[in-house]
């Protein structure tokens, strides 16, 4: 793959957390990096497990394959191979490529001397996974309460799940979760829309500058956050959703077993008009 | 001005959070879990270790009174007036008499439903109620026998749980009482009501789905039997009676819709679990036992046992199983009293070879998929 004449210069030495100068080079395009050869590692052989377990299954039906993790019974142990093992290492291999890859990032941002918005950002997703499928099942005492993989049956697993609580839709962090993907999206369609609005002028008109996109804000909601502002918004609300997920999935089980309509019971009961 | 409003945004968020997390009976790990689906579906039954230990002791079977001397003698020769258990033999008769005593009114006595003076008077409501409960109770642990009730049955104590009222019945709902202002209409939900489990959902769904016993068989089913709509279907707000009716059903049961279902096609009965078909007869026998046993009781009833509509007090699925799936953790409680098992009326009835009368039963139809 070609490289820009001037992208030769941002490839400088070091900055590398693990592995000296052993895997300091590139492929191609591509940094390398000793958590470079561990993402591939983990991820080829989690990948083939995935293969191995899918022809272990029923069908090949993209749509229908399903690497369940144990039954509950197997608590924190390890299960058989195909009873939920195969999940277990999976699982494993998932973690190691993920975060792998996230600190592949944090030697990248050391290289260019840049900050560590890109892995702490990833690192939020990273943990929203990690929280499914080993903080919950590790609070609740069984590798079986992790999610499992494939298309249509993970979806299966979230809808049980949440009928588990009776009605998911009262749980406060997934209230909060919920808002914040939302605003997550109207506040990149807003940001998306003005930047195009303004590098894309009528038939003659030359392309306007962020004074333009922060008037246009300011007379319609009497406000601009500004041009590094809305990017510090963006990340804060996509974080956040990310976070409350998190946070929505790992209460419920661990710390709340009823219905989540009940849990409002502390509004009913506050001290006021008890 | 700002900073004032500043502060009192501040503390009025701080002292709700406070409230939020302190209010709440949170639970905590250890946690008992029940797998009831394939393992990764997440069909399980979530509870604190602690929680079970709790709901355990707390339905615990009584012990069964020492078995009755035999004797010939049959109560409806012996005693005056009984009407119910005629062919059980005396000292049967009057070991259930002591039972109930103890399992209705332990405090009260035989004096709640007798006129000492005269055993056989019915001048108190109390005794008329008795003996239709006690019809009632022969009818479950006969007709319901292999629909639901199974081996374990009912007895008084399933419910009354030593107290002549038992804890879990209900009233219809009369619903606010306002009859104009701002929100003149609440289309009957948006109340918290703890029969729907604090939501928001319509507070009488009781009334709707478990009072009338000739109500349409389908009246629950909400969901579309087609992949796409070739009438105009149920509103949503039958959707909302319904998740009403199954939370309901949830908290008396002390588990969680998957207990039944597996939600990924709630209404497959093909993907449901074996429990859900007890439930489907589970409704029709607390329709059965509202409709005939306890509507009937209208005129029995003194005013203040009536609701505020002036509704008989009526049963619902907490009403035995007092939040576990197996009322009194699964006790076969009929097993020490043969004479509740069946009807008693008549002597070929007592007869244990002769066979069980009872109606056909329904079975739940699967929707056409």
């Amino acid at each position: 793959m070609a490289m820009l004449s001037f992208e030769r210069k941002y490839r400088v030495r070091g900055g590398t957390l693990v592995g000296g100068d052993l895997f300091d080079f590139w492929v191609g395009p591509f940094y390398v990096g000793f958590f470079g050869v561990t993402t591939l590692f983990f991820s080829v052989l989690g990948t083939a497990l995935i293969i191995y377990g899918a022809a272990l299954g029923p069908t090949w039906n993209i749509w229908q394959i399903n690497i369940a993790p144990p039954d509950l019974k197997y608590g924190l142990a390890l299960a058989p191979l195909q009873e939920g093992g195969l999940w277990q290492i999976i699982t494993f291999c998932a973690v190691g490529a993920f975060s792998s890859w996230a600190l592949r990032e944090v030697e990248i941002c050391r290289k260019l001397g840049i900050g560590y918005h890109v892995p702490f950002a990833f690192s939020v997703a990273i943990f929203a996974y990690v929280t499914l499928v080993v903080i919950r099942p590790l609070l609740m005492g069984a590798w079986g309460h992790g999610f499992p993989y494939g298309i249509l049956s993970h979806l299966d697993w979230v809808s049980n799940t949440g009928y588990q609580y009776l009605h998911f839709h009262y749980n406060p962090a997934h209230m909060l979760a919920v808002t914040f993907f939302f605003t997550t999206t109207l506040a990149l369609s807003l940001h998306g829309s003005l930047i195009l609005s303004s590098t894309n002028p009528g038939k003659g008109e030359v392309v306007k500058t962020p004074e333009h996109e922060d008037t246009f804000f300011r007379d319609t909601i009497g406000y601009s956050i500004g041009t590094l502002g809305i990017h510090r918004l963006g990340l804060f609300l996509a974080l956040s959703a990310g976070f409350w997920s998190a946070v929505c999935i790992v209460i419920s089980g661990p710390i709340w077993t009823r219905g989540w309509p009940e849990w409002w019971g502390w509004w009913l009961n506050l001290p006021v008009w008890r | 001005m700002k900073t004032f409003f500043t502060v009192l945004g501040a503390s009025i968020a701080f002292f709700l959070t406070v409230a939020m997390v302190g209010l709440t009976d949170w639970d905590r790990p250890p946690l008992a879990v029940h797998q009831n689906g394939f393992r990764g579906t997440a069909m399980a039954q979530v509870h604190t270790r602690e929680g079970v230990e709790e709901t355990k002791a707390a339905n615990l079977a009584p012990a069964p009174a020492d078995p009755a001397e035999p004797g010939e003698e049959l109560a409806g020769t012996t005693y005056e007036n009984v009407q119910v258990l005629k062919n059980v033999s005396v000292n049967e008769f009057n070991r259930l008499m002591a039972s109930m005593t103890e399992w209705v009114s332990p405090e009260q006595g035989c004096t709640y439903c007798h006129n000492t003076e005269n055993m056989a008077d019915d001048s108190l409501y109390q005794k008329k109620v008795a003996r239709r409960m006690l019809q009632m109770t022969q009818h479950i642990n006969s007709s319901w026998k292999d629909n639901h009730v199974g081996g374990a049955g009912v007895t008084c104590y399933t419910c009354h749980r030593g107290q002549p009222v038992p804890a879990n019945i209900w009233f219809t709902q009369p619903g606010p009482n306002r009859p104009g202002g701002f929100i003149a209409r609440n289309n009957g939900q948006n109340m918290a009501a703890p029969s729907v489990g604090l939501a928001s959902l319509p507070y009488d769904t009781l009334t709707e789905y478990l009072a009338d016993k000739n109500i349409d068989n389908n009246a629950i089913r909400v969901n579309a039997t087609t992949a796409l709509p070739t009438t105009k279907g149920k509103p949503i707000q039958d959707a909302e009676k319904t998740y009403g009716l199954m939370i309901h059903m949830s908290e008396g049961l002390g588990v969680n819709c998957t207990f039944c279902h597996n939600t990924r096609a709630i209404s497959n009965w093909s993907q449901s679990t074996p429990q859900r078909t007890t439930a489907w007869h589970g409704i029709r026998m607390v329709r059965d036992i509202n409709g005939n046993y306890l509507e009937p009781l209208l005129s029995t009833f003194p005013p203040n046992r009536l609701g505020a509509l002036g509704d008989v007090p009526k049963v619902n699925c907490t009403t035995c199983h007092n939040g576990v799936s197996k009322p009194l953790n699964g006790a076969h409680v009929i097993d020490a009293y043969p004479e509740l098992a069946k009807s008693t009326e008549t002597a070929s009835a007592a007869d244990p070879k002769a066979p069980e009368t009872t109606a056909p039963m329904q079975q739940p139809v699967p929707a056409p998929q």
